[in-house]
């Protein structure tokens, strides 16, 4: 088992690397760079000097190699360097992003798998019943509907019946647990609700698959309860999928959810990577791309870990 | 229970025969009426998209400031947005650009994921060893975050969000088909196929691409509604279609937003386009998957 884990670790070393070296040159080869787009916004006439001076200043005259190495003996010393945009240092920039993102992640989570699991069970113990179906077209329907236009239709109900907002700015939970929930409450529903469809759909094949095993079907014969068929011999072995799944995506959630945070106005990793992207602040996109690839790889290599924890064919392959 | 294939139902009854594919379609419609439901408005969705200029009530791209944000009306079925241009004509005419950008992302990006997966698959070794690292790679970027990416070095407009859409599909399409490529490499046909001294390019073509049909059809029915979903996102974020192109997420952006609480009808019905096209691509999507995949196959 250590044996596995470690080679398992080592692997993440180079699909880290491969990611770091990919979003390196790509940004470089994109046309346009931060300084000519700082200037292209002002709209004066900058002279040639100036703007190379500018680079210079940024680290951006060096040759290619130099920058590159420089960046990752950066990251050997846990130094991400400073913003190109704002000047700030990125730790800085992503931490006070990172506690909402975050947050927002876990309360999605929260409500993907409240709402899932007994869906998609239910579901598959009657399938092909209108309970079965009216599950499947609920969670064919979260797949369809843009989470962002969901929020819309949120903000605005609540607009138009309640004559209330939530709340424009974050309040950590700490300080006003109130405050911050009346905030994400809202985009974690949106967000939720989407994220329970994938999971509710995985539950449901899952169940079925597991119900046809000859271990149910024993279980079943020497007359055990039905109840506990669901609970010990089903329901456990089907969760293994469903976990990778709800992982897999909670990953994602981290970085992914530009969208959302534009319509419910909040300020976290996703619109700092468009707002990065579009400056071309070549320094923030690399740090946000590593930690979200560093987010997934985690999550895909503790899930490894649960499935070879579980199942004993996988450990000792 | 589905019927065995080949167990042709007569629909009609005895004595009508009708043409292969109307029979076809007639029991995957008995069979699986959700599928049959997603395929109706699809098709209502073609059929828009393809007689745009007939049905539409009027020209999706006139702005007229005397009939700014009207409420739906028997004029406006839709109401007005806020350049006083027809909600409706613009929903019809966006489903062209959904259906251009989610059929030509989907086809192309499965596409090209099957070949590189059967490819993988094929060579084995090094080759596929090296193709595995490069797709994990992309597959730790959110779908979204590598599709603005793109746009954001190669700009927006059309064709530049179909490139954008296109290239996250590849290595989820790629995952798939090597996967049921390596058990295709380790039959006999392609044993013999390598015996008569075929070329690669060949076996790969002729002899594995056809046999990885199945989970390629369901991955471009289920990449379609993505595209679809991702197109209005990225439109949504003014980094997609740019005016004044009419496309679903493009009207839910800026005034649709700001002007909610007076005209709630603009952030509503573009909305409800994608929600259905995107529904129905999946529905039929999920019923042709139940019926092409006989491991899935529940009885």
């Amino acid at each position: 088992m250590q044996r596995y884990i470690l080679r398992r670790f080592f692997l993440m070393v180079p699909t880290l690397f491969g990611v770091a070296v990919l979003v390196f040159f790509l940004l470089r080869v994109a046309p346009g760079d931060i300084v000519e787009l700082k200037y292209a916004g002002t709209g004066a006439f900058v002279s040639k000097e100036a703007m190379d001076q500018e680079r210079a200043q940024l680290g951006l005259d060096k040759p290619l190699w130099r920058q590159f190495a420089d960046w990752m003996w950066g990251i050997a010393r846990f130094d991400f360097g400073a913003s190109m945009w704002t000047g700030r240092p990125i730790t800085y920039e992503i931490a006070i992003r990172l506690q909402l993102s975050l947050q927002l992640a876990i309360m999605a989570t929260i409500v993907a798998v409240l709402l899932s699991i007994p869906l998609g069970t239910i579901a598959a113990l009657r399938q092909d019943t209108w309970v079965d179906y009216v599950v499947r077209v609920f969670s064919i329907a979260g797949l369809a509907m843009p989470s962002f236009w969901l929020g819309i239709l949120m903000i605005l109900s609540m607009l138009i019946f309640f004559r209330w907002l939530p709340p424009m700015f974050f309040t950590p939970i700490w300080v006003d647990p109130w405050a911050n929930l009346s905030q994400l409450v809202w985009p974690a529903l949106a967000v939720g609700y989407r994220y329970s469809a994938v999971a509710t759909r995985m539950t449901r094949s899952a169940v079925l698959e597991v119900l046809r095993e000859d271990y149910i079907r024993t279980a079943r014969a020497k007359g055990l309860w039905e109840k506990l068929i669901l609970s010990r011999h089903a329901l456990k072995n089907a969760m293994l999928p469903v976990v990778t799944v709800i992982g897999l995506e909670f990953a994602f959630l981290i970085g992914g959810l530009v969208v959302t945070e534009q319509v419910f106005n909040l300020n976290g990793i996703g619109m700092l990577f468009v707002e990065a992207i579009t400056r071309r602040d070549y320094t923030m996109t690399q740090a946000l791309v590593l930690l979200v690839s560093f987010t997934f790889i985690v999550v895909n290599f503790v899930m490894d870990l649960v499935y070879a924890w579980l199942d004993p064919r996988i450990r000792y392959q | 229970m589905p019927k065995p294939v080949g167990a042709a139902t007569d629909v009609r009854g005895a004595g009508v025969s009708l043409p292969g594919w109307l029979q076809i379609s007639l029991r995957f419609a008995q069979q699986r009426p959700l599928g049959a439901a997603g395929a109706l408005i699809v098709l209502g969705m073609g059929l828009a998209a393809l007689l745009a200029d007939i049905i539409a009530p009027g020209d999706p791209q006139a702005s007229n400031y005397a009939l700014m944000l009207r409420p739906p009306s028997a004029e406006h079925w839709l109401g007005t947005d806020s350049f006083g241009r027809d909600i409706l004509s613009r929903i019809i005419y966006g489903s062209r650009t959904a259906l251009l950008v989610g059929f030509t992302s989907a086809f192309f990006g499965s596409t090209l994921g099957a070949i590189i997966g059967v490819a993988s698959a094929y060579f084995g070794g090094r080759v596929d060893l090296l193709i595995q690292r490069l797709m994990d790679i992309l597959l730790s970027f959110p779908l979204i975050i590598l599709a603005l990416a793109v746009v954001s070095i190669l700009g927006t407009g059309t064709m530049n969000v179909i490139l954008a859409i296109t290239i996250p599909m590849v290595p989820r399409c790629a995952l798939v088909t090597r996967a049921s490529a390596l058990a295709i490499r380790e039959t006999p046909y392609v044993t013999a196929a390598r015996a008569m001294g075929f070329s690669h390019t060949r076996i790969i073509f002729r002899h594995m691409l056809p046999n990885v049909m199945a989970p390629y059809l369901i991955l471009v029915t289920a990449f379609l509604g993505q595209a679809i979903l991702l197109e209005a996102s990225l439109s949504f974020l003014g980094l997609g279609v740019a005016e004044p192109t009419p496309a679903w997420g493009l009207m839910l952006r800026g005034a649709a937003v700001e002007f909610a609480e007076r005209a709630p009808w603009m952030a509503i019905f573009p909305g409800l386009a994608i929600s259905a096209s995107v529904f129905g691509f999946n529905l039929f999507g999920d019923s042709l998957r139940d019926a092409l995949d006989p491991k899935l196959r529940t009885g």
